[in-house]
């Protein structure tokens, strides 16, 4: 049995198509992928994505709990509202999983994915026994990204009382809205690669907001969108680009890791320090498409240094052409070629993200 | 709801069949084919003149989401291409029984056509 948001009937109302998205009944477009992915280029595009995991996180240890746990140093949140990424590690150096920690009034609020929610909650209670803190779900939050060059705007219009709000918070902040009932919380964060905010809120209250959020022009955009804008974005999806097999080193996590102050001890830091020693064996890499069809997943790409894979791979809406992300042997040269269907077709290697704000980044 | 006009012949792969008046088949994927594919972004098609089974694969038509093989409903030669699908796969959406048909073929055995799946048979097995 499928579980479902609390936005399911909103969902049905708009013709989202529902599909399974690791055990939620959530829909991949409303008619058109390509069309609600460019709504979020250029406009506004609301995702309901209630089916990430909200944990907070409490206690006099809480700072050294999450020092412990992640590879990046919640030290470095040096105010309440500031939001860091980080992968969350194997003592081998795999990846559990990749997410958002906010400092928030009550210490820390962590966001991880849906698919890695059983695991990551009884890896975290495991290691949270040997410190003072204090682990909660947040099961009964909602959870919107409301994406796109015209977010702040239009959801400032929905929702007047959070306004002031959302103007004072930069880029990747967050921050509970004292100014609203029930637990809300805004953050300027997303998966798109455009502005916009992920605003968490109780579940009895989501379906209002969405239809004030659809009132003021923003249109609903389905998790296939979703995935076509972060892979433009060059951001990493769990399970794609790396997984408890995958040193984040491998997979273009490198900036995730906080190697300094030396004396933090990570869980997963010595099995990095020595593959970083020795050199990661493969890189993470953008390829753009010079060839005949479509990347995707799980072709193998030849280059002049061995064989590499692409990790996810699709047409790319914004720029008309077939785009991937791939992990490929680091010593591999700019040109490459995909096995796509029996055929080798010849591919450039590009320096991510393929898209930002709208336009092509990379040259 | 999935269009089937009651004139064409089908397959089970999704495919739908057109006999010409030159008694020459043409040949595209159904209404049902695309909206299970979504929006479509890259056709790839055989060349004129290749010797096809029944059953070949002989291109492939990718969505956002996948991608998916074109198999030859009938055993025959292709006499045509449609490059306009080629340019402008988007069109796998919007027509798929008129502008965005695939290619044309020359059938091997003309009474082949008249066994394939007619409408009424090919609405029960998609459920329209």
């Amino acid at each position: 049995m499928l579980q479902r948001t609390p936005l399911y009937e909103a969902h049905v109302a708009a013709g989202g198509k529902l599909v399974d998205f690791a055990g939620w009944e959530l829909p991949i477009h409303y008619g058109s992928q390509l069309k609600e992915h460019d709504i979020v280029r250029t406009d506004a595009g609301v995702f309901d994505v209630s089916h990430m995991t909200v944990i907070d996180v409490t206690g006099p240890q809480a700072t050294a709990f999450l020092q412990k746990l992640l590879a990046n140093d919640v030290a470095r949140l040096g105010f309440e509202g500031k939001a860091l990424y980080s992968g969350m590690l194997t003592a081998e150096g795999g990846v559990i999983d990749d997410l958002i920690v906010y400092k928030t009034a009550w210490d820390y609020r962590v966001v991880v994915n849906a698919a890695t929610r059983d695991k990551d909650l009884a890896w975290i209670a495991q290691h949270a026994k040997a410190f003072d803190v204090t682990v909660t779900e947040r099961p009964e939050l909602a959870m919107l990204a409301i994406q796109g060059p015209n977010a702040l705007a239009k959801t400032s219009a929905a929702a007047p009382q959070l306004s002031a709000l959302i103007d004072g918070l930069q880029v990747f902040q967050g921050l509970a809205a004292s100014e609203v009932d029930g637990g809300w919380f805004v953050a300027r964060t997303g998966y798109t690669g455009e502005d916009g905010l992920e605003i968490m809120l109780p579940g009895d209250q989501a379906t209002a907001f969405w239809n004030a959020l659809l009132v003021a022009g923003v249109s609903p955009t389905g998790l296939g969108a979703r995935d076509t804008l972060r892979l433009e974005a060059g951001m990493n999806l769990y399970g794609h680009e790396m997984d408890e097999t995958i040193s984040p080193l491998t997979a273009g996590m490198g900036w995730t890791i906080a190697w300094q102050p030396e004396a933090r001890d990570f869980i997963g830091r010595a099995a990095l320090e020595a593959e970083r020693a020795a050199g990661p064996a493969f890189r993470q890499v953008g390829l753009v498409l010079q060839g005949k069809g479509v990347l995707r997943a799980g072709q193998t790409v030849q280059t002049d240094a061995g064989a590499g894979v692409i990790t996810s791979g699709t047409f790319s809406p914004t720029l008309k052409l077939s785009i991937a992300m791939a992990r490929v042997p680091a010593g591999c040269g700019e040109q490459v070629e995909v096995d796509i269907r029996g055929k080798l077709e010849p591919a450039r290697v590009i320096k991510m993200p393929f898209v930002r704000h709208g336009a092509q980044v990379f040259e | 709801m999935s269009q089937v006009p009651a004139e064409l012949k089908y397959v089970d792969t999704h495919e739908w069949l057109r006999r010409e008046d030159d008694g020459t088949i043409t040949i595209g994927i159904t209404d049902h084919a695309q909206e299970l594919l979504g929006d479509v972004v890259y056709v790839d098609l055989p060349a004129v003149g290749s010797r096809f089974n029944r059953g070949d694969t002989a291109g492939v038509v990718e969505s956002v989401k996948a991608a998916s093989d074109v198999y030859v409903p009938i055993e025959g030669e292709v006499v045509a291409v449609n490059q306009d699908l080629v340019d402008a796969p988007e069109i796998a959406n919007t027509a798929p029984y008129a502008q965005a048909w695939f290619f044309r073929i020359k059938p091997a055995d003309a009474a082949d056509y008249d066994g394939l799946m007619t409408a009424d048979a090919y609405k029960a097995l998609i459920g329209a």
